[in-house]
Order: C-alpha cells, then structure tokens, then sequence
C-alpha cells in the first residue's frame, strides 16, 4: 500500500512542477491553460494518493470530495479564462470589436 | 507484484502524456495530448479506490475540458503573442519551479507512512446519521456541505461573467447524417445516465456532479449538431436554473435555522431526501453552468440585456 | 467443469482482443498516412474491445454485469462508425484544399 502510494503521490508532484514550470513560459494563453490545468491535476493526484487505504479498502472519502469540487471548478476557470480572452481580442485595437456592447 | 508493474507504467505513461501535452509542437496536437492524459488519469483513479473521481475525470477533465480546448482553438486570436521573456527571466523561473519541485517531493517522501487522522474515525462515527450511504456524497453534502455551496458559488460567478463577457463561439458543425444518428442514439442515452447517476450517488459513485457533466455533455452533442436546442430558453429561465441550486442549497439550510437547528445540519430522518432535492437542484445548475462555459458565451445577441427572446433568431456571429 | 472452461474460454479471449490491441498500436505507429491508421485504429475499437468485452462477461458472476459489459460494447461501436467516416473526410478535405 505504501509503496503505491509513494510511486502515485511522486508521480503527482513531478506532474506539478511539469505543469508549473510550463505555465510560466511565453506561451499563447490556451497552452498556458493546459499547462495549469495539468498542473492542477498534479495536485488531484497527490491528494488521491494521501486518500489511498490499500487494495479493496474504501479510500479516505474528504480528499476525494475536494478533488470532486476541484475538478469542476478547474473546467469553470478555464472556460472563464478563455472567455476573458476573447473578450480581449475583440476589444483590442487590431481586433474587429464586438458588435454591441454586452458588458453591462 | 504484477500491481506494482500497473502502478509503474502507469505512472510513467501519466509523465509522458504531461510532457507531450506541454512540450509537443502544435497547439492541437497539445489538446489531443491533454485528453489523453485526462483519460490516463481516470484509469489512475480508479486503480486508487476513487470512482467518483473516475467518473468526473472522463466526463469533465478528459471531456468537457478537452471540448471546451478543441473548440477555443477555432478562436480567432492571435496564435503567438508578442511579448518574449528575457533570457535570465526563463533561466530563473525554471531554477525556481525546479527547486519547488525537488521540496514537493522530499515533502511527499517524508509524508509517509501516513498516521490515520481522526477525521476519518469521526466520519466513520457519523455516517448513520449522514441520510447517504455513500461516503463521498456524505461528505459533500453533509458533513462538508459549506464547501460545496461555496463552490457552487464560484461555478455561478464564473457561469454569469462568461454570460455576460462576449457572444457565444461560432461552431464549425457537420450536419451529416452519420453524426446525426449519433446524437438520436446519445442524447436519450445521456439524460437517462444523468438522472441515473443523480440517484445512485446516495449509496454508490455518483452524484450531482457527475449527473451535471453527463447532461453538458448533451448540450456539446447538440451543438455540435448545429441544433439550436438552448435558444429557445428565456434569458430569465436561463437565470433561474443557473441560481436554482444555490436558491435550493440555501434555502434548505436556512430551513434547518428556522426549524431550531444550525445552518445546514439536516435532522437524520429526513436528510436523505433532503439531499436529494439539493442535488437535483445542484445538477440542473451544475449543467447549465459547464454548458455556458462550454458554449463561451451568450447564445442570443439580445439575452444580457432584459428585452425578451423568442428564440426566432437564428445563431448570430459577431465579428 | 463448465465453470473452469468459461474460465478459459474467457482467457483466450481476453489473450486475442490484448494480441489486436498491440498488434494495431504497432500499426497505428508503423503505418504511412491517416486512411491506413484510421483502419488499424476501427479495428481496434470494434474487434480488440469486443473481444475483452466478451471475455470480461463470461467472467462475470452475475449475468446482469456481463450485459452491461458487452452494452458498452454496443454503444462504442456506435461511436466509432460515426468518428471513423467524420476523421476520414476531414482528411479528405485537407488534402483537396
């Protein structure tokens, strides 16, 4: 049980500081968000890990309704982020402009 | 033994998919990658006792995420940007993230052997009393139900500003005939999926939140479609279901103030039903709210102001 | 005797569909353009996993699981009709454009 843990919770860590270290490159915006979001699952599978109680035992269930809450607010901050970049684009000069204004 | 041999290939398959998807040479290729990983993790989880997760990975992770990258990736904006860091500044921030790394892993070594906390003991004490069988729904919506009105607080703030940021992304969709019967076979399928992961998430893995995910999942099938299925909704019942699971969360709690007992501490003789109607409530918003997310925006031209929709315009595209 | 022979039946099963799986990996990896890998990949999906999916019902103790098993058979099969013939034409129109 331990050794499993040990092999997936390392695992998770080096996947956060890959994910990390990529997100702080100069990379357009949605490699940016893949890298935080592979960043964060990093950080889903270190908790799923430290959840883990060996083969056929029911795992510790907190960790895994943080990581549950986790997930989906990592897809709402992305959508949100690339939404913000839209909005971005079509605001900017060299953008055509949205349309109408919908910000109210 | 042979476990072990999983663990590790899965673990370095895990590695690689990560790499691919940070380092490979076109942005596309990157999101192929990351829904890989994302299925890769799935697999993971469920090697690790953890099927709710399992559950949410593939539908949201894998799923929702990589359709959401897929469809951004039509965006029209500029592919590189301007700016490049200096040379020093690139050296720096990867001593950094290197040295956080080899700490978060001497971290991880010395965490184990873990000590069972009590918390696990209480919750094992509580259980009886949850209304739910199944620990993780338990958990979510009981003994921790404060995280989860909070978070599906987040969900409505980021749900409203992608609503009210830009219109909806013009979608590039096939009308054959081949994807069509598809959608007739999937769209009854997921909505029977949903209500059946809504109800078995009592006493097995489910849940609100992956029910939630199934029925976006239906509303990507239909736009995909070109079907315009989502317009015809008012602006106003749009709203109304966004905020439904929060009115509902909230409402119950106050409920149990008002009957003599604390915020959201549900008596055990009707908390199962209770947590029922929450969670109904909870996977009706949760779905509108990735379905938002997904689409990018506002469907209708006219819907953040309050002048009302018939649904008689077709899909309009600003640019 | 009938227990240990779905036993092996299921092994033999499970062995074939594991053999198509790493045999279309190879292909999908060694083959020239997309039409030839998309072809290596159906089978994959619709041969690989239909047999694990039935060598995984015969071990199932309930029959009611076996069901569900080879359902989602059923239901991948359906997908990959639809993605096959879609992934095709995108090619087939960017390589005329």
């Amino acid at each position: 049980m331990e050794t499993t843990q040990l092999i997936y919770a390392v695992t998770g860590a080096l996947i956060i500081g890959l994910g990390l270290s990529a997100a702080l490159r100069d990379e357009p915006l949605l490699a940016r968000i893949i890298a935080i979001n592979i960043a964060g699952v990093g950080v889903f599978l270190l908790f799923v890990a430290i959840a883990y109680r060996g083969f056929g035992q029911t795992a510790d269930p907190i960790p895994h309704a943080l990581v549950l809450t986790g997930i989906v607010v990592a897809v709402a901050a992305s959508g949100l982020a690339i939404a913000i970049n839209r909005r971005l684009h079509h605001d900017s000069p060299s953008g055509d402009g949205p349309a109408e204004d919908s910000s109210a | 033994m042979s476990w072990m041999l999983i663990d590790l290939t899965l673990c370095i398959s895990l590695l690689i998919l990560a790499v691919a998807a940070l380092y490979a040479r076109g942005l596309q290729q990157r999101v192929v990658f990351f829904i890989a990983f994302g299925l890769l993790c799935a697999i993971a989880w469920a090697r690790l006792n953890a099927p709710d997760l399992a559950l949410a990975e593939a539908a949201i992770g894998a799923g929702l995420t990589g359709a959401l990258l897929l469809s951004a990736l039509n965006d029209e904006t500029d592919p590189q940007p301007p700016l490049t860091q200096p040379r020093l500044g690139r050296l720096l921030t990867t001593a950094i993230t290197a040295l956080l790394t080899l700490a978060l892993c001497a971290a991880v070594v010395t965490l184990f052997p873990l000590h069972e906390g009590i918390a696990i003991q209480q919750l094992q004490q509580q259980m009886p009393h949850a209304g739910v069988v199944h620990p993780v729904t338990a958990v979510l919506l009981n003994f921790r139900a404060w995280d989860t009105l909070l978070e599906l607080a987040v969900l409505l703030c980021a749900a409203l500003t992608v609503l009210n940021l830009a219109p909806a992304r013009p979608v590039t969709a096939h009308d054959s005939p081949l994807t069509g019967m598809l959608t007739r076979i999937l769209l009854p399928l997921l909505t029977v999926t949903a209500g059946y992961l809504l109800w078995t998430g009592a006493h097995a893995p489910g849940g609100a939140f992956q029910a939630g995910a199934v029925l976006a999942a239906a509303t990507v099938v239909l736009r995909l479609n070109n079907n315009p299925g989502f317009t015809h909704l008012r602006v106003g019942a749009l709203r109304a279901l966004l905020a439904l699971g929060l009115l509902l969360f909230l409402g119950v709690g106050l409920l149990q103030t008002v009957l003599g007992g604390a915020f959201l501490q549900y008596p055990p003789s009707t908390a199962g039903f209770l947590i029922l109607l929450i969670e109904a409530g909870a996977m009706l918003s949760i779905a509108c709210m990735l379905s938002l997310v997904y689409l990018g925006g506002h469907l209708h031209p006219h819907w953040p102001c309050h002048a009302p929709s018939n649904g008689v315009d077709t899909w309009k595209r600003h640019s | 005797m009938t227990a240990s022979f779905f036993i092996w039946l299921a092994a033999l099963l499970i062995g074939l569909g594991t053999a198509v799986f790493a045999l279309g990996t190879l292909a999908i990896w060694r083959l020239p353009d997309c039409y030839c890998r998309l072809h290596a990949l159906t089978k994959i999906d619709n041969l690989g996993l239909g047999l694990l999916a039935l060598g995984l019902a015969l071990l199932q103790p309930d029959w009611i699981d076996g069901v569900k098993i080879v359902t989602i058979w059923l239901l991948l099969l359906c997908s990959s009709a639809t993605t096959g013939p879609l992934i095709a034409q995108r090619a087939i129109e960017e390589q005329t454009r």
